[in-house]
C-alpha cells in the first residue's frame, strides 16, 4: 500500500513539472515585453533603450531560460506571481485570494447540492428502473446536458429573480440569497452527470453474482439493496464526485460572470480582456495543480477504500 | 457500416432532421425573410408578427431572420473543429500507433493533455492567442485531441494483428492500400460516434466564448453572440435569450441523440 502511495506521488511530478512549464512558457509567448510592462508600472516617464536594457538586466531577464525557470517556479511555491498589470498596486496573490473565497463558497454549496439531489435520485432511478419517475429523470437528464450553463442562468434570473422577484440578480450583495442562483445553476450542469453515474452503476451492481447469493439466502431486499448494492456503487461513485472537485471550481467561470459573483472566474475573464497576463497564469496554474491533486488524492482514497484494488496492489 | 446505419430508423429520421438544418442554414438567405443585420429602430423589441416571426431585438433586426442565419457559424464552426481534432488525433494516433514512431513520447503528451483541466486549458488558450474566433476553434481543438489520439491508437493496435490485415499484407499489398482499405473503415465507425457526440460539446463550448465575449463578436449573428447581446436587455425583451437558448438545445439535443443512435446501429453487442 505505502509502497503504491510512494509511486502515485512520484508519477505526479512530470505532471506538475508539464503544468509549471506551459505556464512559465505561457507568459513568455506574450507579445509585450514585460520590461516595459515594469517601467510603466513604475511610472516611468521616459522610456529609453538604456533604460529597458538596465531593467532587463534587475529583472533578470537576460538570464538563460532555465535560471528564469527556476527563479519563477521557486517564487511561486511561496505563491509570489508578482504584481497585477492593470492594478499595480495589487499583488496577483492578493488578487486571487480576494476572489478564491466566494468562489469556494460558490463551488461549495454546488457541491452539496450535486450530492443531495443526485444521490437519492440515482438510486430511485435505478431501483425503479424503466418506471416513470426513470423516465421522467432520463429526460430531465437528456435536456440538462443539451443546455448551456449561462443559458440556464440567464433563465433562473429572469424567472426567479425577476419574474417572481424572489431573489436578488446578481452580485454578492444579499449573503446566502446571492449565493442561491449561482450555485443552482453550477449544480444543474454536474447533477446529470452523477445521476447517469450513479444510476447505471446500481444497475450494473445488481447483476453481480454477489446479489443473486445475497437473493437466494433470503436476505431482505431492503438489505439487500441498502448494505450490499449501495455501499459498493457508492466506492465509484465517491472516487468521481471527488475528482470533479476542482472542476467544479473551474466550473464556475461561467456562471460567475452570468451572475456578476467576485470570484475567480470573474477575476479570470476580466483579466483576459484587459491583458493582464500573470493573473491569467496564476489562476491555470492554480487550478491545475488543484486537478493534479485531488486526482491523485482520490485515486489513493479508491484504492484504500476498495478492497478488490487493494488486493490487486499487494 | 453505412448499410447498417441505413436500417436504424431512429438514427437516419435524427440525421435526417440535422441535415435539414443544415439545409437551411446554407439557404440562409433565401429562406429568412429579412436582413439579418440590418438595423431598425422602429422595430426595436417589436413584438412578433408576420414579418418577423420573433420580433425584434434592441437593434430592430429580425430576430427569426437573425437565428436562420445563426445556424451557419454555430454549426459551421462546430463541424470545423470536430474536423480539426479528429484530423490531428489521427495523425497522431497514427504515428503512435501504426507506425510506432516515438510512440512513448506522444503517449506521455496526451497523459499531460488530458490530466489538465480542459476548461481552464481554453481560456488560457484564448487567452494567449488573443480574442478571434480562429482562436477558439484552435483552442478547442489543443484541449481535444489527446482524447482523439489515445482512442484511436488504442483502436489501430488491436486492428493491426488481426489476421485479415496479416492476410493483406502476406498476399503482399502495400502499406498505404492496408491503411487506406482496411484499417481507417474499421476505426471509422467508432470515431464517427464519438464525433458526433462531441458536436453537441463544441457547439456548447464556442457558444459559451461567444457569449462571454472571447470568440464571435457582436453582429455576427451566431447564437452564443446573440445571448450576449441579449443579455442587456433581457428584461424588457425575454424572447430574445429564450429563442437562441431553445435552438441551441435543439440543436445539441439532436447531435447526442445522433450519438446514442449511432453506438446503437454501428455497435450492436454494447447495450448502455
Amino acid at each position: 500500500m505505502n509502497k503504491y502511495i510512494f509511486k502515485r506521488v512520484i508519477g505526479i511530478i512530470p505532471l506538475l513539472f508539464a503544468i509549471s512549464l506551459f505556464t512559465f512558457v505561457f507568459i513568455n509567448l506574450i507579445p509585450s515585453d514585460p520590461a516595459e510592462v515594469a517601467l510603466r508600472l513604475n511610472k516611468t516617464p521616459v522610456i529609453t533603450q538604456e533604460l529597458l536594457e538596465k531593467t532587463r538586466e534587475d529583472l533578470g531577464l537576460n538570464d538563460p531560460y532555465w535560471v528564469r525557470y527556476l527563479n519563477w517556479v521557486t517564487d511561486a511555491m511561496k505563491f509570489d506571481f508578482g504584481v497585477s498589470y492593470v492594478r499595480p498596486s495589487r499583488t496577483v496573490a492578493q488578487e486571487i485570494m480576494t476572489g478564491l473565497p466566494n468562489t469556494l463558497m460558490l463551488s461549495g454549496l454546488s457541491f452539496v447540492l450535486v450530492i443531495v439531489l443526485s444521490l437519492p435520485i440515482g438510486f430511485f432511478c435505478a431501483i425503479y428502473k424503466d418506471s416513470w419517475f426513470d423516465k421522467l429523470m432520463r429526460g430531465f437528464i437528456f435536456i440538462t446536458t443539451a443546455m448551456p450553463a449561462y443559458w440556464v442562468g440567464l433563465m433562473l434570473m429572469w424567472i426567479v429573480s425577476i419574474k417572481m422577484a424572489l431573489l436578488p440578480t446578481s452580485g454578492n450583495y444579499e449573503g446566502f440569497k446571492s449565493l442561491i442562483l449561482p450555485s443552482v445553476t453550477v449544480a444543474l450542469t454536474y447533477i446529470s452527470t452523477f445521476i447517469r453515474l450513479i444510476r447505471n452503476n446500481m444497475i450494473e451492481n445488481m447483476k453481480e453474482d454477489y446479489v443473486l447469493y445475497a437473493n437466494v439466502r433470503g436476505l431482505k431486499q431492503r438489505n439487500i439493496l441498502l448494505k450490499h448494492i449501495l455501499r459498493n456503487s457508492l466506492h465509484t461513485c465517491v472516487v468521481a464526485i471527488g475528482m470533479s472537485i476542482p472542476q467544479l471550481i473551474s466550473g464556475t467561470i461561467v456562471v460567475e460572470n452570468v451572475f456578476a459573483w467576485p470570484g475567480l472566474g470573474t477575476l479570470c475573464i476580466d483579466s483576459i480582456f484587459n491583458r493582464d497576463y500573470p493573473i491569467i497564469q496564476a489562476y491555470v496554474l492554480l487550478i491545475g495543480v488543484l486537478f493534479i491533486v485531488f486526482n491523485l488524492l482520490f485515486d489513493i482514497i479508491q484504492v484504500m477504500i476498495d478492497p478488490k484494488l487493494r488486493r490487486g496492489m499487494e | 457500416m453505412v448499410k447498417r446505419l441505413l436500417r436504424h430508423k431512429p438514427a437516419v429520421i435524427t440525421l435526417g432532421i440535422i441535415l435539414f438544418i443544415s439545409l437551411i442554414g446554407i439557404l440562409a438567405p433565401v429562406i429568412a425573410p429579412n436582413d439579418p443585420y440590418k438595423v431598425d429602430l422602429i422595430n426595436k423589441f417589436a413584438s412578433p408578427s408576420f414579418e418577423m416571426p420573433f420580433g425584434g431585438d434592441q437593434l430592430g433586426r429580425c430576430i427569426y431572420s437573425r437565428i436562420i442565419w445563426g445556424i451557419r457559424p454555430t454549426l459551421g464552426l462546430a463541424f470545423i473543429t470536430m474536423i480539426g481534432t479528429i484530423g490531428l488525433g489521427l495523425i497522431m494516433g497514427l504515428i503512435a500507433g501504426y507506425f510506432r514512431v516515438c510512440d512513448e513520447i506522444i503517449m506521455r503528451i496526451v497523459d499531460i493533455m488530458l490530466a489538465f483541466p480542459s476548461q481552464v486549458m481554453v481560456f488560457a488558450v484564448v487567452a494567449l492567442l488573443g480574442i478571434d474566433v480562429r482562436n477558439v476553434i484552435l483552442a478547442n481543438v489543443f484541449i481535444k485531441w489527446a482524447w482523439y489520439a489515445r482512442m484511436i491508437r488504442t483502436n489501430v493496435m488491436k486492428y493491426k494483428e488481426k489476421n485479415f490485415i496479416n492476410y493483406s499484407r502476406v498476399i503482399g499489398n502495400s502499406e498505404n492500400f492496408i491503411l487506406l482499405k482496411h484499417l481507417l473503415p474499421s476505426i471509422a465507425s467508432e470515431t464517427a460516434m464519438l464525433a458526433s457526440l462531441d458536436i453537441g460539446w463544441a457547439i456548447i463550448n464556442i457558444s459559451t466564448l461567444s457569449f462571454l465575449g472571447l470568440g464571435v463578436q457582436a453582429p455576427t449573428p451566431e447564437w452564443g453572440a446573440m445571448l450576449n447581446e441579449a443579455k442587456e436587455v433581457f428584461i424588457a425583451n425575454p424572447i430574445q435569450i429564450i429563442v437562441p437558448g431553445v435552438a441551441i438545445i435543439l440543436v445539441v439535443s439532436l447531435f447526442n441523440l445522433l450519438g446514442d443512435y449511432l453506438r446503437d446501429a454501428l455497435d450492436p453487442k454494447e447495450v448502455m
